[in-house]
Formats: C-alpha cells, structure tokens, sequence
C-alpha cells in the first residue's frame, strides 16, 4: 500500500474492485465502515455480488478479466468532463513530458515488438530532451505530443458502448460509478482504490493496477490521506516476503537480481544506477550502488571486499532474457531438470495454476522437503488421486515446523507496518521454528564443503556470514538488527560520528565503499540504537491516523509515501481537514517527509532551488502517467484473458496480450472460444480458509462453517444445465476437473458480451484431497499456467470451464 | 430498566462469522458435521452445539440489485421470557439478577424440550438429542461478570456486534436507525421494547429470518404467551383446588 489501512477511513469514496475485503480482509472493513459513517461513499465492482457488495452504497458487476476496459472508460470520462486535478497533474505527474517521436500504438501493439521472442524493445517509449538533457515539458498539458494528450488520445476507444459490450456493464451504471469516483478529483477530496488478487492474477495482472494508478494520478489522490494506490496483499506476511526479495527477479529491498551478462559489480550497479542531469530530481535511486554494497557486506561480512567486488561473483545471477518464476519452476520440474525441491510453507499441489501439472511434476523429483504445520497435497502429492507410490521414485521428507505464535520475529502488513511479534507457547513436539531448521541445514552445508576438498564453487557457502543464532539457536533479533545495518568501522558521515558496531540510524548514512552493512536498505531505520523500533505500540491520541509511534513502518517511518505531492507548491496541504505533512516556514510538520527538503516555491512565490519534485524514487521526480519500464507497454490496454469467451477484441485486434507466457509442455493445454469450456471462471477465497485450507481444513469450527468446495453459478445458468441448488456437478476445464456442490444464486447474473449472453461461475481454492475426504480438491486443478509478463504471476481468476450435472 | 442488552446493528455486519466460531470456541462447543447445502449458511440451524448462527438470505432488492442479508441469531435473552413459565419448577430456568441473562440449567432435562421451544417465539432452545437436555446463548454470564465482553462482541471487527447497559445499547439503537432511515427508510429496530438483543435491519425483518421478529396478534402479545398466560391462572388455581382438597382431607 502506499497509504495504510487505518488511513481508509479518512477517505471520501472506496472503490472495492479485484478485492472482497469484507470477505477476505475483514478486520479492514472496520475502517470501511469508518469512513462510511463519516459520510464516504463504497462502491464494489464484481463479477459477483459479494459480502463487500452487501455493505456498498453501489455494486455493479463486470466480466472477469476486463478491468482495463472499465477502468480505460474512466479515464476516458476523467479527461473529458475535466474531473482532473490540473494543478498536480501537471506539476506533479510526467502528463507533461513530450513523448519522442518514435513512439506509437497501433492496433493494440506498441511500438518496438518483436513477434519471435513476444517482447518488447522499448527503447521508442522515451521522452523528447531538452538542451540539459532533462524531458521536455509543456506544463499547459497542450501540447499533442505530451503525454496527456498520447493518453486521451489512447483511451478515446474507450467509449460507453464499448466498454459496456466487453464488460457487460450496464452503461448507467459505468456512468454512475465514474461520477461517484471521479468527485474525488476536486482538491480537498480523496479517493482509494482496495485491490487484491482480482487485479494481480490475470495476463494483464500489472496493467490493471497501471490503469488504476493513472486514474489516482488524474485525480490528485496519490500522497494524500484517504487515498492512495492500496494492494490488500494476500497472506499477512507476503509484503515482508517481498521486502526481503524472496522472488527471482530481486534482492532485499527490491534491488535487482543481476543477469549473468554483468559480469562485475560496476556493470551491475551502472545498469541499474539511474542518472538524471535535473538537480531539481532526488532521483533516489541514485543510491543504489550504497544498498547493494551494504547488502554484499551483511551476506558475507569481512571475506568481502573491494578487491573481491564484495563477493559479487560468489551470488547467482540469472541468464538473460530467461525466467525462473513459480511457473517456470514448475514447467522445468515437469521436464525432469530439478533433482530436488523445498516446499517451505506452501502447498504448491493445491496453491499453483494447473495443479495437475504441478503434482506430475513433484513425481519427478528424486527428493522433496516439505517444511509445515499439518500434511497437505504436497508433502503426499505421491498417494494421491491417480497417483501409484509404486512407479514414483521420489524421497519425500515431512519437517514439521514451528506456528506463528510459537516463535518470536516480525510480520510486515499491506501497510508496510513493520510489527514484532512475541512468542506465546513452545513448539510442539519435535517441531522446529523455520529459522532453527535453515540455520542447522546451512551449518550442515558448510560442514560438507569445507571437508571436501573437490567441492566445486565452495566460496559462496563458506563465506557467508551467519552470526545469526544465540545458544545455537536462530536469534530473530540479531537478523532484525543485521537487516537494519551496521557500521562496519568508526566514521563520520554528514557530519555525525559513529562507531564500528553501531546500528545504522536510517539508509541516508549507508555507504558504497563496504563501510556499512544492511541486508535490507529499506529496513534501514527499523532497529537503532534507540531500540527496536517494530516492538513500539504507542497509539495516537489524535490525527488522521497515523500513529507513527505503534510499530515501524518503511521507508523510515513514513506513513503514507508521496507525501510531498499532498501540498501544493507552497507547502499547504491540499486537505486542511486532513493534513498529511505541512510546511511551517523552517520544516514540515506531520508524517514523515517524502524527503525534507523545502516547498517548490518561496513564501513570494519564487522557485526555491534547493526543492526536489515529490516523486522522489522517479530519476524524473515526477509520477509516472506513461510508463516506459512494463513489460506490456507505457499505457495500459485491453486484452482479452487467454482463455476467454470471444473471438474478437473490441479494441484492436490482438485479441490476447502479446506478451503473456505460455508453456508448451503436454500438461499445458489452453482453449480459448470453445465451446466445450463455455462459461468464463474465476476463484476467490472465503472468510473461513485461509488459502489451500491447509491450517483451516484441519479446524472443525472453521470446517463446519464451510465444509466443501462449491461453484457458484446464476439460477439461469442452473436452469441451462438442470442443476439445483445444493446439488453436486462436476467442473472441468482443458487442464482438470473437480466436484463441487452447486451454490445457485442471483448474486450471479449472466452477461451479455458482443450481443451474446456469457455466464460466468467461481470456486473457492481452499479444498484439497488430503482432508476432508468429502471436501473435494483444489480448484487449481482448472487454472491455467499462464500469467503477466511483468510478474508471472498466474491468471487464475479468468479462465473457461464447463459445468455438467452428475 | 436494568441489566444488560446486546445491539445488533445488521446493516453493519459482513456475515463472517466471527461471531458464530468465538462463541463455540468460549464455551467449548463441539463442531458438527455439515455438508454445503447450497448456502454459506452451516451448520444449517442452531442446536445443542451452536448457540450463535449466522443465517444468510438473499434477494432481488428494489433497484434490480441483489441483496444479501446477515441474522446473527442468537436467545434473546427476552425480559420476561416465556421459556420460564413451561418448566413446573421455578428454578429450572433462571434470570440472572445482574446482567437479566436467561440461563438455562440442567433441571431442564425433566421437562419435555418441545414445549420449551414452542414457547419461545424465536425458535431458540435446542434440546441435545438423547439426553433432554436444552442449550442455548448464556449471554457468556461468565465473563460479562467477570468485566468482560461476551466472546461474539468481543470478536466482531465492525461493530455490528454491541453490548452493555441496556439503556445505553437502547440510546446506541435509537442513534442508529435515525442515521441509517435515510439510507435504509424501511429499517427498524426488533425486540427493543421486551427483550435483551435488539436488531436493527434495513429492510422487513420477514426478509432476514421467519423469526427475527416475533410474530404479535393484536393485544401486543404473541399467541404463545397469550395461551400462556390463560393457562396460568388454571395452574395456580389447581394448586389451590390441590390444597383445599388436602385440607379438606
């Protein structure tokens, strides 16, 4: 999130879409129900009508997978009605830069695509320069290569009739909802977005969330209270998974993995160091070199040096132009490239797109570990449905592994609150907390290749630092406090003194020359000499929420980022009712600054020249309306899911988006407009499970609320396939096929999509075979492996299925 | 009036059933098997082991619209509760002077449990089969004595779920309907006047659940009570016909 969660209650109106937070997030409707009594307006779009739709003062569905087409609508609407706010569109957003010639759109394809390898070469979307090298700029937003005029002009296809014919939105109701939403344009107001995995999982998962944040720029919502571009992340420690990089494509603090053709440390910090010759640009990022150094340093303390590149070298480093996501690991385990597997804490069996493909690929393993709580579909994948244990050669090793409350660490939520947490209880039996079980596989590791005097490559495992543990055992402060940073010698640096051994007091002292230490930069600030800051549970007597003093959030205890775009060019907050951070004349008062430098002008309305832009980690400063860095393209467009219900596209015709992964594997079949697998599918998540079921199945009060996998589906689709309510059915698409009791209901409608009538049906994934014998299996089991360019993230929430009667 | 009253304000409840697991989890409740039944509705109706249950409802609303309503139901812990009159002894059935919790004990296995829950105009009682006896909400007593919310109130993340002096939670109700009538100009507030768990729904209670309010006939009493209430006098009246005949002996 950019805000947090108790700032949702400050905002004028919530749009719910690609989220059911009353559902699935439902401590934070609180602060829904907050804002609605404080007179802010709800509004949920879905599919379905859901427990969010129930408490909304306005739902209207769409088909899965066309939210670009709903949301392209509004921007449309936006920019012709004027609802934008000029002033921070202009001063604040790169809607003013001039685009270089080069650039185009044509038919649903951005300029630069390659159609053998399906990418993009992106060096056409790039701005036009002035004479100091900076982007040119018309800040009147007139000019008809400036990027807001390249954006209404992309976006005037996406007009009501159309929008409606893709959606299936009725048109009054697409009006009525770009009226509520775009109020939220007039200064003063503000506006959220809550979004989850409705939004992420899709071919077009990272667009989606583009389109979105254009609106909120259109609208001057970003850095404010109330508003915000705010992801409901899925499980309540994932934002902390994704702080500490545990995801190919980055190191901790969301650096860069390096690609094997940056061969040294310099070429790798140079790529990926961006320069800008604008002094009036923090250009954040411009640090980098003094984070991945800092890294280097925590990972193998003193065996790194500069001689050495810090042991650059001894990490790995991706080839290029390949991937290695969860469903490229998939793909290569069914290959038969992977001998072994760590399934630490999940259960790919049930949790992972085309299921089917996953438990085959597990029997090609010689050796499995499977680290958790309970057995679930992984750890036994081998006597599963349709498995024989006789034919399948694979060791598999159950470690049982510590709960939650029984050791002690921190949780980072959606928030980016940094909040530590106690241990409650021992473990159970021989169960072990995860760090205890990693630090003695390591120390084993080690052991073997220091004796063997062959061991190819040892440098990386004997020299990494690990001084983690307190009577041998994992030390949960000493990684928080290695996270945070050290100094490595006694220094000086912007004029205060430290010693070796003292904790870094934030990433603004951190060094490139090996002299500091952090294996997160982002986490630098969170465990200082005054103490450890996550494990701080002050609440604010008044405000807008803020409470800087309960827990520790990054990047410095900065609330609600962009902060800086939340005044005007003064310093006066644009919302005097709820002010995020204002100038006082000497400094700025309230949150954290995005960066405390003065406001863009002086009191007599001359530039001041020692201001930044406020959007500080931009090489530009600016927010970014066209984005030149997606996989997909700088504007977000409509496509049409992999699996989808018409032949054509409305928009262009690239019917589906040119960059998605496919696989070509036997176990990756995809039929798309077919008329076996009719009616569009989605998945979601209930109150009561909590993802696979693995902890949740195993709970009978939780089990006895929702005891089996069920579809639900509209009345008039039931009628179409003589089903009734209550009754089992079978669900099936091109990968696999589960049985399901069929939930009937009206909170389903079918769509009428391109003049024909579309139903669409959703599961929840939380079953699987291992218990109860009753419950039925994972949904995944239908979903496709195929997902977003950007993030291979799956796109399981829109694929095609049919639906039969027993 | 004294005691204590729960304030369910539906239009806030997002039917998770928080409310539903804290209260087997407080009173150690087992769960019983269930099967989806076509609904999120489970176990499908309160009983012996489930005290609390969310039911679920759904319709067209006037705007075309679904709608989806959540009861948390639940005894109401009714201020002169018509329970009490079935059983012959007086203290087989007890309202708890403090909070006006109507808690039943385990003299209730004497008593045929039909009659008990025919009395109640909320279908509440759940006797166990087998053994007679009856269960149903304590007002978790326990720990409303104790300082303490009951589980259900304690556990509920949007304030559908009130609690705490009855004429507190009356003023609470009052506020409620008066700020919710605009948006919601059929809602009302059920079992203010006579009991202790007042709904507030936005829409004929009809629609939530067939007894979320208690059917009234004209007098201001429902039917059970009213047969009741002719009945009694006969019952005291055998006594003394009993007495008499004793003395007269």
């Amino acid at each position: 999130m950019t805000n947090h969660w108790i700032d949702i209650r400050n905002s004028d109106c919530i749009l719910i879409m690609g989220s059911n937070a009353a559902e699935n997030h439902p401590i934070s409707f609180k602060w829904v129900t907050e804002a609605m009594k404080r007179g802010g307006k709800l509004i949920s779009v879905d599919p379905r009508f859901t427990r969010t739709s129930s408490k909304a003062d306005f739902f209207t569905p769409l088909r899965s997978g066309t939210d670009i087409a709903f949301l392209g609508g509004m921007i449309k609407y936006v920019i012709e009605n004027k609802k934008y706010f000029k002033e921070y569109l202009a001063e604040y957003t790169n809607a003013a830069f001039i685009v270089a010639d080069k650039f185009d759109f044509k038919d649903g394809l951005f300029s630069g695509y390659d159609p053998k390898t399906r990418t993009y070469n992106k060096s056409t979307w790039a701005f036009e320069k002035d004479e100091n090298g900076n982007p040119s700029k018309d800040r009147t937003l007139q000019d008809p290569r400036c990027v807001f005029q390249l954006l209404r002009k992309h976006f005037s296809r996406y007009d009501l009739d159309t929008v409606s014919s893709v959606t299936g939105t009725p048109k009054e109701d697409l009006v009525k909802v770009y009226k509520m939403y775009s109020a939220t344009g007039e200064k003063g107001m503000a506006g959220t977005i809550m979004y989850a995995m409705g939004w992420t999982q899709h071919t077009v998962g990272v667009q989606n969330i583009r389109t979105m944040a254009i609106i909120q720029l259109l609208l001057g919502n970003m850095g404010v209270a109330g508003g915000g571009v705010n992801a409901l992340r899925g499980e309540s420690n994932v934002q902390g998974s994704t702080d500490h990089c545990i995801l190919y494509h980055i190191w901790p603090g969301y650096l860069k993995t390096p690609k094997a053709s940056q061969a040294s440390l310099s070429d790798y910090n140079a790529k990926y160091t961006p320069k800008t010759n604008d002094p009036l640009s923090a250009n954040w990022w411009g640090n980098y070199p003094k984070y991945s150094v800092s890294l280097l340093k925590s990972f193998f303390g003193r065996k790194a040096t500069n001689a050495n590149d810090f042991g650059y070298n001894w990490l790995p480093k991706l080839d290029d132009g390949k991937a290695y996501s969860w469903l490229d690991i998939f793909d290569e385990m069914y290959k038969g490239n992977f001998k072994g597997f760590f399934a630490w804490g999940q259960n790919p069996a049930s949790s992972g797109a085309n299921a089917n493909k996953t438990r085959q690929a597990l029997a090609k393993l010689d050796w499995l570990v499977n680290v958790n709580i309970f057995d679930n579909e992984t750890g036994s994948f081998w006597k599963g449905p349709g498995m024989d244990p006789k034919r399948i050669k694979t060791e598999v090793f159950m470690l049982p592994c510590a709960v939650s409350v029984e050791k002690e660490g921190s949780i980072t939520n959606s928030g980016r609150w940094m909040q530590w947490r106690y241990k409650a209880t021992e473990p159970r039996g021989d169960s072990r907390p995860d760090g205890d079980i990693m630090t003695d596989l390591f120390k084993k590791v080690r052991y073997l290749y220091r004796r063997d005097q062959n061991a190819v490559f040892p440098e990386p495992i004997l020299n990494l630092k690990w001084n983690y543990t307190t009577n041998r055992r994992f030390d949960a402060h000493k990684m928080a406090k290695e996270i945070n940073g050290y100094f490595l010698r006694d220094i000086t640096v912007k004029g205060k003194s430290f010693k070796k051994g003292d904790l870094v007091p934030s990433f603004a002292y951190l060094q490139a020359d090996g002299s500091t230490s952090s294996a997160n930069w982002l986490y630098c600030n969170s465990y200082t000499n005054k103490g450890n800051m996550a494990a701080r549970r002050t609440r604010e007597k008044s405000g807008i929420g803020l409470n800087l003093e309960w827990s520790w959030c990054w990047p410095v205890n900065r609330r609600i980022i962009y902060n800086r775009a939340s005044v005007d060019k003064y310093g006066n907050p644009w919302d005097k009712e709820h002010p995020v951070i204002r100038w006082n004349g000497s400094k700025w008062v309230g949150d954290v600054p995005d960066g405390g430098w003065p406001p863009m002008l002086k009191p007599d309305g001359t530039p001041n020249p020692k201001t930044k832009y406020p959007f500080i980690m931009k090489p530009e400063g600016h927010a970014r309306v066209f984005g030149p860095g997606r996989a997909d393209g700088p504007f977000p467009e409509h496509y049409e899911p992999l699996e989808c219900p018409v032949e054509k596209n409305l928009f262009s015709s690239r019917v589906i988006n040119p960059t998605a992964p496919i696989y070509k594997t036997d176990m990756d079949a995809y039929r798309t407009c077919d008329p076996r697998y009719p009616f569009v599918c989605t998945t979601y998540r209930v109150s009561e499970h909590w993802q696979t079921g693995v902890m949740t199945r195993w709970q009978p009060w939780l089990l006895e609320t929702q005891p089996q996998l069920f579809v639900e589906m509209s009345p008039e689709l039931a009628m179409l396939r003589g089903v009734k309510n209550g009754e089992k059915v079978i669900v099936e698409s091109a990968r696999g096929k589960v049985k399901a009791v069929a939930l009937v209901t009206k909170r389903f409608r079918p769509f009428t999509i391109q003049g024909t009538v579309v139903h669409q049906v959703g599961l929840p994934w939380h079953f699987g075979w291992v218990y109860p014998k009753d419950g039925g299996d994972s949904a995944n089991l239908l979903t496709p492996s195929t997902g977003d360019p950007n993030t291979r993230i799956p796109e399981t929430k829109a694929f095609m299925v049919n639906v039969k009667k027993i | 009036m004294e005691g204590k009253a729960f304030f369910i304000d539906t239009t806030l409840c997002t039917g998770c059933r928080g409310c539903q697991i804290a209260c087997k989890q407080w009173n150690e409740l087992p769960a019983t098997k269930t099967e989806n039944w076509g609904s999120f509705q489970n176990p499908k109706d309160l009983s012996f082991y489930t005290y609390k249950l969310v039911r679920f409802s759904e319709d067209i609303g006037d705007d075309g619209k679904p709608v989806w309503y959540f009861f948390p139901d639940q005894c109401r812990h009714c201020v002169d509760p018509p329970c009490k009159e079935i059983p012959e002894d007086p203290n087989a059935i007890i309202v708890d002077e403090l909070t006006g919790a109507v808690l039943y004990t385990d003299k209730l296995k004497k008593v045929n449990s039909e009659d008990v829950q025919e009395a109640c105009p909320y279908n509440i009682p759940r006797a166990q089969p087998g053994t007679g006896y009856i269960a149903k909400c304590t007002m978790c007593v326990d720990r409303v004595h104790n300082g303490l919310l009951p589980a259900c109130v304690k556990t509920c993340p949007t304030g559908a779920m009130n609690f705490g002096d009855r004429d507190k939670m009356v003023s609470l109700a009052k506020k409620r309907l008066a700020e919710v009538k605009g948006k919601f100009p059929k809602a009302t507030l059920s079992g203010i006047e006579d009991t202790r768990v007042f709904y507030l729904l936005a829409d004929e209670p009809a629609k939530y659940h067939e007894y979320a309010q208690a059917t009234i006939i004209p007098g201001g009493i429902d039917r059970k009570m009213a047969l009741k209430r002719i009945a009694k006098p006969l019952k005291e009246l055998s006594k003394e016909w009993q007495l008499l005949h004793k003395l007269a002996s």
